[in-house]
């Protein structure tokens, strides 16, 4: 009957703590929140990867200068080849086993290709193999050239999709984490019980950014760690900055979460709110594709966007190593965006 | 500030002129109340009577559109956070979060408060042991009824509000609910319940005041009110000929006479007078006498002769 001195009956950390239990007792929350965002990743990144050079496959009529073309092709390793009849090498050509056939010279008539010209590849293979032939035959270049292999990491696409996948993720769980949950909490009358005791409605909302946190430490490494391991995407910058990013961006989608569910009386309105929301960015605030895609005229609006700065300061670290000035101009535009709807969520919000 | 002495005003609750409109339904319509400190009072009415919406305005949950609001002596107005921390709230309907446990849900409501009472002790108290860490969504509803009442004890409140606690429960639950609200009041706990069910209100109320349309139309105790009908007894019977209210009420024995659904209800004293005195009178008239029945007058009864409807319909 005394005042309860251990922290167990801290009402902030019993808040906490039922919010982290609704929220890992909930599986379907677990997966879109965790393994979503992973099996994505994973997936977007092996479609995407740089694969090795297609080669180029070419048929060779068999024939009296056959075993000289066949021999430059094969030494080129450039061109999988193969020695055909007359019969055999159309039937490759038709069915498309390989992209060109290769009629060597005979006392007659020059050497001759014959490919189907509406074919890239069959294109492709004319001019790789021509030049590989006149080499072997003695050609020389006239000006020497170099080439230069660009699949370093950091300029992959999955390099660019990552920090995408870490903003959209901060986007959606804050927004249904708090939006959503706060309007079932509301049709359930849950609010208004708590309301009538003496809880502080600080607490109840200090308790929904502590889980924010939690949920953070939990989605920054997996997401982080995960695509190190699979495809070596590293941090350039510094971890800390990007916490702290990460932390900014994800209070600031708590607090259009907030806002969304200020006034909403059942969850279809909810749903349909933060889906109308969420939708823009998620198209144009370059989760995917890089929102310079879109009209000029567009630009300075997608700039303006919540989800559009925070990809670009997580980018900025992530990829260009950027310290915290380079990045300051979009981390500000986050911050502001959350400044704002937090104040106007707390004027807006229907409480009883 | 008093500190957490408890509050000296002599009644728990006072209401002057209170009225609640919203647009033009009339939720409440002038009530005027006052219950006693250590009393047990039931508000009892039929489905939208207002009754939900006077108790959330007592709770501080709702604003009246008039009318004076006192509880434990103060106003919502200047004493919320005092009020708070001294009341204990079951709501009509609240579902509490799926997936906590009933000690886990009393651990986070107990943390609100200052003082209160110990969580597992509380478990015992509405016989949820068995059911300590069943999430509350794995609960039957007189489980979730319990826990709700529970959860309004964790404050040791000085002025407990039920609104409806035994809506929809099977009969067994409400016995059991009944039994912690007696527990309750025995304790001598200020406790304001709201019912539909006239048993209910009978059965655990010191007083009951009964409400209609948003007005209360009678108060007092459960016995004071059966006994404004007269009588102690009911004979209620159905005939299809048309009868007159006065020789009913003429008969030997006989208080009041009622045309009530779909026949008649005599308030009686003497049962075995009147029946015999009822049976000649029908006779003489030639009315056919299609059922027949006699039952201790209830508060079913005194609502019926102050409105003509009965409680539920
Ligand atoms: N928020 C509201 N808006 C409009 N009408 C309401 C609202 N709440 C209650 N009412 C109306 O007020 C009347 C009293 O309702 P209520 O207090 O819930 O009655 P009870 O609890 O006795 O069943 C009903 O006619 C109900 O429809
Ligand atoms: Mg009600």
């Amino acid at each position: 009957m005394s005042r309860p001195s251990s922290p167990n009956f801290s009402p902030l950390w019993q808040l906490t703590l039922a919010r982290w239990r609704s929220f890992y007792r909930e599986p379907s929350t677990i997966f879109w929140a965790f393994v979503f965002p992973i099996v994505l990743a994973f997936a977007l990144g092996v479609a995407f990867r740089n694969r090795p050079p297609e080669p180029v496959w070419a048929a060779v009529l068999q024939g009296e200068g056959a075993p000289a073309v066949f021999g430059a092709l094969e030494r080129s390793g450039q061109v999988k080849v193969q020695v055909y009849d007359e019969r055999g090498a159309h039937e490759a050509l038709r069915t498309g086993k390989v992209a060109l056939v290769v009629v060597p010279a005979t006392a007659t008539g020059p050497r001759t290709y014959q490919f189907d010209p509406t074919r890239p590849d069959s294109r492709l293979a004319r001019a790789v193999v021509d030049d590989i032939l006149q080499r072997a035959e003695g050609r020389v270049d006239p000006t020497k050239v170099a080439d230069f292999k660009v699949d370093a990491p950091g300029s992959r696409y999955i390099d660019f999709l990552v920090p995408g996948l870490l903003g959209l993720n901060l986007m959606s769980s804050g927004m249904w984490g708090i939006g959503f949950v706060l309007v079932e909490m509301r049709t359930r009358k849950l609010i208004k019980r708590l309301l009538a005791t003496p809880m502080k409605k600080r607490d109840f909302l200090f308790a929904f950014g502590a889980m924010r946190g939690l949920f953070l430490l939990g989605e920054l490494p997996l997401l982080i760690g995960f695509t190190w391991l699979v495809f070596h995407v590293a941090v350039k910058g510094s971890l800390l900055l990007l916490l702290g990013c990460a932390t900014l961006g994800s209070l600031t989608f708590a607090g259009l979460g907030l806002l969304t569910a200020s006034r909403a009386q059942n969850t279809q309105t909810a749903n349909g709110l933060i889906n109308l929301v969420q939708m823009p960015m998620f198209l144009c605030s370059g989760v995917f594709f890089s929102s310079e895609r879109f009209p000029e005229v567009l630009q300075p609006v997608i700039k303006a966007l919540p989800l559009t700065a925070l990809n670009d300061a997580l980018r900025g670290i992530m990829i260009d190593g950027a310290g915290l000035a380079q990045v300051a101009r979009p981390m500000a535009i986050v911050a502001a965006w959350g400044v704002g709807a937090f104040l106007i969520a707390l004027k807006l919000f229907r409480w009883r | 500030m008093t500190g957490n002495l408890p509050s000296t005003s002599e009644n728990a609750i006072e209401l002057r002129g209170l009225v609640k409109r919203y647009g033009t339904v009339t939720a409440v319509d002038g009530l005027d109340l006052a219950m006693r400190r250590g009393e047990c009072f039931g508000l009892l009415g039929p489905n939208g009577a207002g009754k939900t919406t006077t108790v959330e305005i007592l709770e501080g949950l709702n604003d009246p559109t008039a009318g004076e609001v006192t509880v434990l002596g103060r106003h919502w107005a200047t004493d919320e956070a005092w009020l708070r921390g001294r009341l204990g709230i079951s709501l009509q309907e609240t579902h509490l979060q799926e997936r906590l446990s009933v000690i886990e849900s009393l651990r986070l409501f107990r943390s609100f408060y200052d003082h209160g009472q110990d969580v597992e002790a509380l478990v015992k108290l509405v016989s949820l042991e068995d059911k300590r860490d069943t999430w509350y969504s794995k609960l039957s509803g007189g489980q979730k009824q319990r826990l709700a009442v529970a959860c309004a004890l964790v404050g040791d409140p000085e002025l407990l509000f039920l609104d409806e606690p035994t809506t929809g429960l099977d009969p067994q639950s409400r016995r059991q609910l009944w039994d912690i609200v007696l527990g309750l009041r025995a304790e001598g706990r200020s406790v304001l319940l709201t019912t539909h069910y006239m048993d209910e209100a009978e059965r655990l109320c010191d007083r009951v005041g009964v409400v209609d349309k948003g007005k209360l139309i009678a108060l007092g105790t459960p016995k004071e009110l059966i006994a404004t009908l007269g009588g102690e007894q009911v004979i209620e019977f159905v005939t299809d000929r048309p009868l007159d209210e006065a020789p009913l009420a003429a008969l030997p024995g006989v208080r009041a006479a009622r045309h009530v659904a779909d026949g008649w209800a005599l308030t009686v004293n003497e049962v075995h007078v009147s029946i015999p005195a009822l049976l000649q009178h029908l006779g003489r008239l030639g009315a056919p006498l299609h059922r027949l029945s006699t039952h201790h007058a209830t508060l079913e009864d005194v609502f019926v002769s102050l409105t003509g409807r009965q409680l539920r319909e």
